[in-house]
């Protein structure tokens, strides 16, 4: 079980599940840990499990050695990548959008302080063959290869009227509704080509197909809000990352549960969710011991009988010894090629990290380039984004269903998180957050910044 | 104070060096308590395993111009079931490995600890070995010498200590921070600082660029 060359009594093991816990968590994900690390703080006795004898669960971060045990059947990693330690390599491409929701979460519990974030460098786009960056600002998009004289102005009248509008006060709305009028309705009062929508929608709203322009503008307007108001945070992109990768994440709100109390335990089968004769959950069991709990909440990996399919994500990390071509040589970027570019119904995306990062050795560059699966020949459809990498080292494809509990849990007390999606940053593992939190304690989870305790005990 | 180093908790004169020092060993061998004794002069018997701190700061003063400050990380518990996160060896400088002298079991953990601490924390990592509760002679099963080689062999400070009698803690840590390369250690802990200004960003200080009018 998780004896190990540190040996541990088994007394003490009984010890900890024989107790009896308000929630247990099973899996350390990132939505899980959060989860954790909230409930903790409030006073609930925590008791944390995860398969893996690693954190993350499927939003790790892996050194080579787990890399080439999950994807190359445990081969030794070539020895020309260089040291294990010096390896963070993420399953997921997600970063935090700077003014996003995660941002909001890391300041609530002050996880913050665990974390070193530094910025992605830029934010990019392809168009009619062409990689442009998506401008930063004002003089970035004067100079913006993206649009012609006459659509800037128009686009430069779109972005004022974003900027300026305010639900409250009717002289702003300039008689277009945007809790009704459909975003297409909207791109066309402002005369903007589909080529400008294309950036607009995927590369700032980053709508991932174009379903959206039938849906009311005020949704696409909170998104466009968020990428300019995240990227006037710290300048060059939207988004900001983890220094050593998006395991840190996980690591720091287990840390946190832990410090209130949590008790964490890797490395740990779950054999069965035991429940009592209403139905309603009332412990986890792994070999012959049970713990008895009120709730648990976990991923959907260990509740395969409560979850239903919405999907295939297909992601490969490559690894590369170059920045990826025609983005100023960046160091990290994200590149969105719409639907529309390449003739398909979702986008794909490349999130690119580097050494500077400390997410591997000294002169590589990692990169992910991933999409919502529309065949059945996945890695064709990837193409696309793999042919703008120029060569590539290393290539790890995965294909992850994306699933959903079948259930709100209410009845039985057992809450299921979503799998991480397509999407480009955290907002929609914000969202499962906040759900799951709702419907566990019966309340909204209501975010402020707390004073620093540096001294507490 | 009788300590060979004056703790301070003002602002210090001179230079101020910042180090990452994490605290490692069995349960229930006193390894908060050691810091509680040592940043608040406080101990209790009844404590409970784990204390609820990210982490806890103390500073030292090794002369008029040099001081040195410790960001101390207590395990939370999470090293029990094996479950501390890579996040807590990441850039440590130092660590206090902690054992129980009424425990056999508790040098061998230790050792395994110290293994592990060269397996994945930085290879220039100043270690100290500490043997607690020496307040309880009559309980005693590891005797000083047998701890004593094994430190030296392995290359680490060693010291019997006493959270509860405030014995040797002072000079546990004390002697942590004399064995520091302090110019080398501080000059790349002051390139990162550097660094993180230039390149970090820090959430609670966004740097507004383009006001954003929304």
């Amino acid at each position: 079980m998780i004896e190990s060359e540190l040996g541990w009594g088994i007394e003490r093991i009984n010890d900890v599940i024989d107790e009896e816990y308000d929630v247990i968590v099973l899996g350390t994900g990132l939505t899980e840990c959060i989860l954790s690390g909230l409930l903790s703080v409030e006073g609930k006795k925590v008791l944390h499990m995860d398969r893996n004898d690693y954190y993350g669960g499927e939003s790790a971060s892996l050194n080579l050695t787990q890399l080439y045990r999950k994807f190359r059947n445990g081969q030794e990693p070539p020895s020309e990548l260089g040291r294990d330690r010096d390896y963070n390599i993420d399953l997921i491409p997600k970063f935090m959008m700077a003014n996003g929701e995660l941002v909001r979460i890391l300041k609530h519990t002050d996880v913050t302080r665990y974390i070193e974030l530094k910025q992605i460098s830029g934010s990019y786009v392809y168009r009619e063959g062409q990689i442009s960056k998506v401008p930063a600002s004002e003089m970035e998009a004067l100079r913006s290869d993206l649009m012609g004289m006459f659509e800037k102005k128009r686009a430069k009248k779109f972005f004022e009227y974003m900027q300026n509008w305010r639900e409250d006060d009717p002289s702003t709305h300039q008689g277009i509704d945007l809790n009704t009028a459909p975003m297409s309705k909207v791109y066309k009062d402002f005369g903007l080509e589909p080529g400008t929508q294309d950036f607009i929608g995927h590369a700032m709203a980053l709508y991932l197909d174009k379903s959206y322009l039938e849906r009311p503008a005020r949704e696409t307007y909170d998104r466009i809000i968020l990428y300019i108001s995240s990227v006037a945070r710290y300048g060059k992109s939207p988004y900001i990352y983890p220094l050593y990768g998006l395991d840190e994440l996980p690591q720091g709100f287990a840390r946190l549960s832990a410090i209130y109390g949590g008790t964490y335990m890797l490395d740990k089968t779950v054999d069965e969710i035991v429940y009592d004769a209403d139905g309603r959950v009332c412990g986890v069991r792994s070999g012959n011991e049970t713990a008895k709990t009120k709730q648990v909440i976990g991923d959907p990996s260990y509740f395969k009988n409560k979850v239903r399919n919405v999907g295939k994500v297909i992601r490969a990390i490559c690894m590369l010894k170059h920045p990826i071509p025609n983005t100023d040589n960046a160091d990290s970027i994200q590149l969105v090629i719409p639907q529309n570019q390449v003739k398909r119904q979702h986008d794909i995306y490349i999130a690119s990290v580097s050494d500077t990062h400390c997410v591997c050795a000294k002169g590589y560059y990692l990169a992910i380039v991933s999409t919502i699966v529309e065949t059945s020949n996945p890695e064709a459809e990837i193409k696309p984004g793999l042919d703008l990498l120029g060569p590539i080292v290393e290539k790890f494809i995965s294909l992850c269903d994306l699933e959903e509990p079948t259930d709100d849990g209410c009845k039985d007390q057992v809450f299921i998180s979503r799998s991480y999606d397509a999407t480009s940053h955290f907002g929609t593992v914000c969202d499962d957050v906040k759900d799951i939190y709702r419907r566990v304690t019966g309340k909204d989870l209501v975010l402020k910044q707390r004073q620093r305790q540096e001294e507490e005990c | 104070m009788s300590a060979p180093g004056n703790r301070h908790n003002s602002q210090a004169p001179g230079k101020l060096f910042q180090f990452k020092l994490v605290l490692l060993g069995e349960s229930a061998v006193g390894k908060s308590s050691l810091v509680l004794r040592f940043v608040k002069d406080q101990f209790d018997d009844y404590r409970e395993s784990t204390i609820g701190a990210a982490f806890l700061t103390q500073t030292i003063a090794l002369d008029e111009n040099t001081t040195v400050k410790f960001e101390i990380w207590d395990t939370a518990g999470q090293e029990r079931y094996k479950s501390l996160a890579p996040m807590y060896y990441r850039n440590a400088n130092c660590a206090v490995v902690v054992y129980d002298i009424t425990q056999p079991s508790s040098l061998e953990k230790a050792k395994s600890w110290v293994n592990e601490l060269k397996r994945q924390a930085d290879p220039n990592i100043v270690i100290a070995l500490a043997g607690n509760k020496s307040d309880l002679s009559e309980r005693r099963v590891i005797d000083t010498e047998t701890a004593q080689n094994y430190a030296a062999d392995a290359g680490l400070l060693f010291f019997e200590t006493s959270a509860k009698k405030s014995t040797n803690v002072n000079e546990l840590f004390t002697s942590i921070a004399r064995k520091m390369p302090l110019d080398q250690l501080a000059a790349n802990s002051r390139a990162r600082g550097n660094n993180l200004n230039q390149r970090g960003v820090d959430l609670n200080h966004p740097v507004a660029q383009n006001a954003c009018s929304c």
